[in-house]
């Protein structure tokens, strides 16, 4: 499991469920490593702030993460994390390796755009 | 607008330097805010382990970032991570801050603690090309590069390490660097050169990265000839050492020719009430111990600073 304070995806039902149940949901899925861990802790951060967007983890090197390793969105990515945005269970935006904070709140401000949030 | 709210002393930057600051100086009872841009931890989070943290047999660095976070916000000391710093004023006695999160801050003291990140080759395709083929980290990202040919950008020691240690997934390993001879330690070189899987490109620099989704090839130019030539490789790590993060400081602090922020042994910058701790300053060694020690003389000197500055103040208030 990482140790993170997020909400952690163990299965690939779980992942199913997740984005089905939520209509913005951001999944880092990575390992303890130094690519990783920055994204985590934006997220983290920003789990107040966009409380209309479910923030989620999964480990890279679980079986169960081929809902993730194996789509066709992640063809050519060879950096960890690989960090998957969902709007409507559908997925709509993907990145490989370490991001800022900054490039992590423009896809949320553009693809999970809201009325009410700046 | 102009409403803002007052700390002792600000710490920007949240490595082992900022972190060791916010103990002593909350510990001091003076009332300290951290600014980081990144997670806290800073560097310290790049390392899977340190085993030369004395006290500590061994650690990785996300562990002990967590502890010296926690000793630090234990203490009181109030940590605002992933923000980053819109305008700042360092000289006069009040010290000011614009943050991202848009609110405005003021203190007496400042500590500057930004360190350092690894330099980037700055070439046309390395941005778009980072997580699709271009790396910075061999433990996360070499096992994607396994049965495949690879290429090292870099003459010192973790460039010959980290080369080393990619033989274990890539059949070949074909080590680019712009000079003649490594910068590396003799027994990190002998180790490289001993590998099969290990080939050289001396006197050469990449130039370019070229590719559709992922990187398929890049511009290797000889540095001696001028001629280029494109070389087919399906991936490329990159480790030729690290710069200081003081471009934010330009102009407003005394620095050195490489960016470097001059202090002297109080740790004192050339601007009153205004400190420097960590990578960031003009020092030879770089690690988290004398990040640690650095700030703790920064964090001394500092709350040394205040009570001089409020027993002037109230030497005044009473003489006027
Ligand atoms: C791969 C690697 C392995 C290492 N291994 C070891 C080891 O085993 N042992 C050892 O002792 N040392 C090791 N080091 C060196 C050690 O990590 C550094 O010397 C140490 O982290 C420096 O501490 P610092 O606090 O000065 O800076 P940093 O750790 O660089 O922290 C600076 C912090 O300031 C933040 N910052 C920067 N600019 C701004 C700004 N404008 N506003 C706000 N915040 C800002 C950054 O985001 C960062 O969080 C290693 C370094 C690397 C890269």
């Amino acid at each position: 499991m990482l140790y993170t304070n997020l909400h952690h995806v163990m299965t690939a039902a779980d992942h199913q469920k997740l984005i089905n149940e939520n209509e913005n949901v951001m999944i880092c899925c990575g390992r303890m490593g130094p690519m990783c861990i920055p994204v985590y802790g934006i997220m983290e951060d920003l789990e107040d702030e966009y409380k209309h967007v479910k923030f989620a983890d999964m480990e890279f090197d679980n079986p169960e993460a081929y809902v993730i390793r194996d789509v066709p969105e992640v063809r050519g990515f060879m950096g960890i994390p690989f960090t998957m945005y969902y709007r409507n269970g559908k997925l709509v935006k993907a990145t490989s390796s370490i991001q800022s904070p900054a490039q992590v709140r423009a896809i949320l401000d553009r693809e999970f755009a809201t009325a009410d949030v700046k | 607008m102009t409403e803002s709210t007052h700390f002792d002393v600000i710490v920007i930057g949240g490595g082992p330097a900022g972190l060791t600051a916010g103990i002593y100086l909350s510990r001091a009872r003076l009332n300290t805010l951290i600014v980081s841009d990144g997670v806290p931890g800073g560097q310290m989070i790049l390392t899977h382990e340190i085993a030369n943290y004395p006290g500590v047999e061994s650690i990785s660095g996300y562990q002990l970032s967590n502890i010296m976070k926690k000793q630090a916000k234990n203490f009181g000391c109030t940590i605002k991570a992933n923000t980053t710093i819109v305008d700042m004023n360092l000289e006069g006695p009040v010290k000011e801050f614009s943050l991202s999160d848009g609110k405005k801050y003021t203190s007496d003291a400042v500590i500057l603690t930004p360190g350092g990140r690894s330099r980037t080759l700055n070439v046309p395709g390395e941005a778009p090309f980072k997580g699709r083929g271009i790396s910075y980290c061999a433990t996360c990202d070499g096992d994607f590069f396994t049965g495949k040919e690879i290429v090292v950008v870099g003459g010192g020691n973790s460039a010959l390490e980290e080369a080393v240690s990619l033989t274990k997934y890539a059949t070949k390993v074909t080590i680019v660097h712009q000079f003649d001879h490594f910068q590396a330690f003799e027994y990190a070189v002998e180790e490289a050169r001993a590998n099969d899987r290990i080939h050289f490109i001396m006197e050469s620099a990449i130039t370019r990265f070229n590719g559709d989704d992922k990187l398929e090839s890049v511009e290797i130019k000889n540095l001696k000839t001028g001629e280029t030539e494109d070389f087919r490789t399906d991936g490329v790590f990159i480790f030729i050492g690290y710069v200081p993060n003081t471009e934010f400081l330009k102009g407003k602090i005394g620095m050195n020719q490489w960016n470097e922020i001059v202090v002297d042994s109080d740790m004192a910058s050339n601007l009153p009430g205004v400190y420097a701790a960590g990578d960031s300053i003009v020092k030879r060694y770089r690690q988290v111990t004398t990040a640690v020690g650095d700030a703790t003389i920064a964090a001394l000197a500092a709350s040394n600073y205040l009570h001089q500055l409020k027993t002037k103040q109230l030497h005044e208030s009473l003489t006027h």
